[in-house]
């Protein structure tokens, strides 16, 4: 809970005032982002700074609560109608007012061919201008969690983007970025000043920002940093104020260094294992004629055969929390409810024994090299553990590029058994039982990244359920009963949270954020 | 002269012509491209939209002779990741590239040089000894190591020079931006310029010394000091002059490497230039860049080999009555 500690100290420097002087905020990512094209790429980097400088009709807290931002409150007038009522007195950078019309003109952008966005606002939702500072959302059905994904939903100026015929998304295959992939006009309480992709990105104070000023900086400098050696050393020299993420094996370093110190959370992320369920025959196995991971015996006896606590403390350098459930426990009330099945190889060898593999098998696993922290390592760990019941894991290590061509629908879900990370966009767990646990043709429609085929028709059931429920109580009682039906059939096997960590100057205060986005908003020079 | 150069530049396409060919088969193993440029939870379909719009479905020969066709009008596509034409790309990213290879140059030339001939004249001298054994760590240890250490050293220890980036660039023209004219311009240079070009000093050297060892026992040399000529003139003018044909070449051969394989450099130091973006390129498979930039390494080098060809003749006049005769 780091993160809540360092808003106290935000509270703090507040409280004690911010005095005015040039304090330019220099910091480095390990990637950069490209299109500013709001909608043009759905990507955590990308939303997250392009956060700074847009805003949704709603956004989330440092503890990542929804509260009212362009839209100063809504209701639900009836089961399929909320009425959002938008704050009067926004201007656009440039100084074109905020009104309903844009609103309207957002969300026909957003669901426009070429957004990689559509999934923000259902393409069935009616968006009626009731005013000009009245928006009414009509769905077909009962969505309790239609604005889950409006704190990146970002609200763009009409007349502004019209004007400069930028109307059409720069889409994926585009060769042309239009206007407003190259600027940027927003609500929010940052300005881009020039931005050179992979190079540097500059930014100023919105002065006419709507909300309460919370920050004491002149100018923000972003510069991506590749290799993790040189964006450590850029902290640690002092010319950097914030570098993330640094590797966990960093973090004593800037630690042990005067004037840096590490700032670690949980991350939203889950990183999990999962089996091919769907084939009568795994493509990359010894067994042949039939597939052992369609018996949920072996899939527990994988998971009980892998000691979390070792990955945690060796691997991940004590920075991960092992988990029960393919979603984080900040973004589902009753994750409590839920522990892991306990480490135990011999459980695992008997289990193994029971479904006819006493002697073991051979298998191959995917896992991609370069995407999750540490992410070759704990496969590594894990056909280590394995091998101690039994079964021999041949390891395919590759880069994500290689590795996610290799595993997803455009691949053939070519994969028997694999790693892989997963942040509900939504933060919320319809996300993850519909994407990660619905039954799925071989194309991957029903649930496209559900990669080892799992299917149980009262899941499918029970996700539509939770979907149209509005009760947050009832809803949360589907979810469970979804989650605890997954738990015991051991759907995939949640490994852990693995945890964020930035190296931050003690110059600075910030907000770190679960879902690691980067708000210059709260950062503060003492 | 006419005759040689155009067979030269005939022999230059065909080469050209085979590197993007292998560079275009090689291109089927790196990965799927529309992975990096959608989130991931754009759909299947969307997916495989965008697959028949870029035309990767297309067979592999209709790729390539797409692709070769644009490349003889200079039109080198768009870059997947960036939306923008490569050749503008890799046009601003030149200069940075340049800059730097032209600064590790001159470093490896002012200094590998005069070692060279020191070496070479005194061979048991302590300081002889200095510069071998340290040029003996310019060669065996890793480029990205170096740089690590020039970092931990000089940035955060010391903390005299900056860690990454080019520091303050000024425009010159449309074309050009230049990090000569800023403190901190020249300040970001030495690190990166110094790590790229260690290699370069200490190959220039040991050949330098190998060559004046050489040269010092011919009969020409003896002639000379027995006209009583000062020794100066006997070494720098006599003798070194006899060892610059090989010195020339393997120069600038790896001038063409300086410039074609800043990639380690680039990325240790996060320098702005065309070797990073290759490499981003190749993380992000983003085809047209690598494409092209193998394209215009390709390139350097067979300019390089002309221009070297060319030298030959005018330094050694031996060559120039051969080939007058044949």
């Amino acid at each position: 809970m780091r993160f809540k500690i360092a808003s106290a100290a935000l509270a703090m420097t507040l409280l004690v005032g911010t005095q005015a002087s040039a304090e330019t905020l220099k910091f480095a990512f390990q990637g950069t982002y490209n299109q500013q094209d709001p909608y043009s790429l759905n990507e955590t980097f990308t939303l997250g700074m392009l956060g700074n400088v847009y805003e949704g009709l709603v956004r989330r807290t440092p503890d990542l609560k929804i509260e009212p931002a362009l839209a100063e409150s809504w209701e639900v007038i009836e089961p399929t109608r909320w009425r959002f009522h938008l704050r009067k007195g926004v201007k656009f950078h440039n100084g074109n007012d905020f009104t309903a019309d844009d609103v309207v003109f957002s969300a026909d952008r957003v669901r426009s061919e070429g957004s990689d966005a559509t999934q923000f606002l259902n393409a069935d939702v009616k968006v009626e201008k009731v005013d000009d500072y009245t928006v009414d959302f009509v769905l077909t059905g009962v969505n309790p969690i239609l604005h889950s994904e409006w704190s990146h939903w970002f609200i763009m100026d009409k007349e502004w983007t019209e004007a400069n015929n930028a109307v059409k998304v720069t889409s994926a295959s585009d060769t042309n970025p239009n206007y407003a992939s190259l600027h940027t006009n927003g609500t929010g309480p940052f300005k881009v000043t020039s931005h050179e992709p992979g190079v540097k990105t500059t930014f100023v104070p919105n002065e006419n920002w709507w909300d309460q000023k919370t920050h004491n900086l002149t100018s923000v400098e972003f510069t991506p940093i590749g290799s993790d050696a040189t964006r450590v050393a850029a902290l640690l020299s002092g010319e950097l104020d914030m570098v993330f993420p640094i590797p966990v094996q960093d973090i004593k370093r800037i630690n042990a260094n005067p004037g840096t110190s590490a700032l670690t959370g949980p991350e939203l992320r889950t990183i999990f294992l999962g089996f091919d369920q769907r084939r009568d025959e795994l493509l990359h196995s010894d067994v042949k004629g039939k597939n052992p991971f369609k018996d949920a015996r072996v899939r527990k006896a994988f998971y009980q055969a892998i000691n979390m606590d070792a990955i945690k403390a060796k691997i991940m350098r004590g920075l991960s929390e092992p988990s029960a459930l393919l979603i984080s426990p900040y973004l589902f009330a009753n994750s409590g409810d839920f522990s892991r099945h306990p480490y135990d190889p011999e459980a695992s060898k008997k289990l193994l024994a029971e479904a006819g593999y006493a002697d073991g098998f051979e298998v191959s696993m995917d896992c991609p090299n370069d995407r999750y922290v540490n992410d070759e390592a704990i496969c590594q760990a894990t056909a280590s553990f394995l091998a101690r019941v039994g079964i021999k894991v041949n390891l395919n290590a590759q880069p994500k590029a290689k590795y996610f061509a290799k595993v997803l629908a455009s691949g053939g879900f070519d994969t028997s058994f694999y790693l892989l990370g997963w942040t509900p966009g939504s933060f919320d767990s319809h996300n993850v039982l519909k994407n990660l646990n619905n039954c799925r043709d071989d194309k991957g429609a029903g649930g496209p990244f559900n990669l080892g085929g799992y299917c149980n028709p009262k899941i499918d059931e029970l996700t539509a359920k939770v979907l149209s429920e509005n009760d947050e109580e009832k809803r949360n009682a589907l979810i469970s009963e979804a989650y605890t039906i997954l738990h015991n059939e051991v759907s995939h096997i949640p490994l852990h949270q693995q945890g964020l960590a930035w190296g931050v100057s003690d110059k600075v205060t910030l907000v770190q954020r679960a879902d690691n986005k980067f708000f210059f908003k709260y950062v503060n020079f003492k | 002269m006419f005759g040689f150069i155009s067979r030269r530049i005939a022999m230059a396409l065909m080469v050209m012509f085979v590197v993007a060919l292998i560079s275009f088969l090689l291109f089927r193993f790196v990965g799927d491209p529309i992975n990096q440029m959608v989130g991931i939870e754009t759909t299947p379909e969307q997916r495989e939209a965008l697959r028949e719009r870029l035309g990767l479905n297309d067979p592999f020969y209709t790729q390539f002779l797409r692709y070769i066709a644009g490349a003889i009008q200079f039109e080198f596509g768009n870059s997947y990741q960036f939306k923008q034409p490569v050749a503008d790309l890799i046009g601003r990213r030149l200069p940075a590239t340049l800059e730097l290879s032209f600064a590790s140059a001159i470093f490896a030339l002012l200094l590998g040089v005069p070692m060279g001939v020191y070496t070479g004249l005194n061979r048991d001298s302590w300081l002889s000894k200095i510069f071998l054994s340290v040029s003996l760590i310019g060669i065996s240890l890793p480029t990205f190591f170096i740089g690590i250490l020039f970092i931990f050293l000089f940035s955060v220890t010391l903390q005299w020079l900056p860690s990454f980036g080019r520091g303050e660039v000024v425009q010159i023209g449309s074309f050009w931006d230049t990090g000569f004219l800023t403190i901190s311009g020249l300040k970001a240079l030495i690190l990166p310029a110094i790590t790229l070009g260690l290699y370069q000093m200490t190959l220039i050297m040991r050949l330098i010394r190998a060559e004046m060892l050489e040269v010092l026992r011919t009969d020409h040399i003896k002639f000379a000091r027995a006209r009583g000529l000062p020794n100066r003139s006997v070494y720098y003018i006599h003798a070194l002059k006899n060892t610059m044909v090989p010195v020339i070449t393997i120069t600038g051969l790896q001038l063409g490497s300086i410039i074609a394989f800043a990639i380690i450099t680039e990325t240790v130091f996060q320098w702005p230039g065309m070797g990073i973006l290759f490499l981003q390129a190749v993380q992000n498979v983003d085809i047209p860049i690598m494409a092209a930039y193998l394209l215009l390494t390709a390139f350097i080098f067979v300019v390089i080999n002309l221009v070297v060809d060319i030298l030959y003749v005018v330094i050694d006049p031996r060559l120039r009555s051969e080939r007058g005769r044949a």
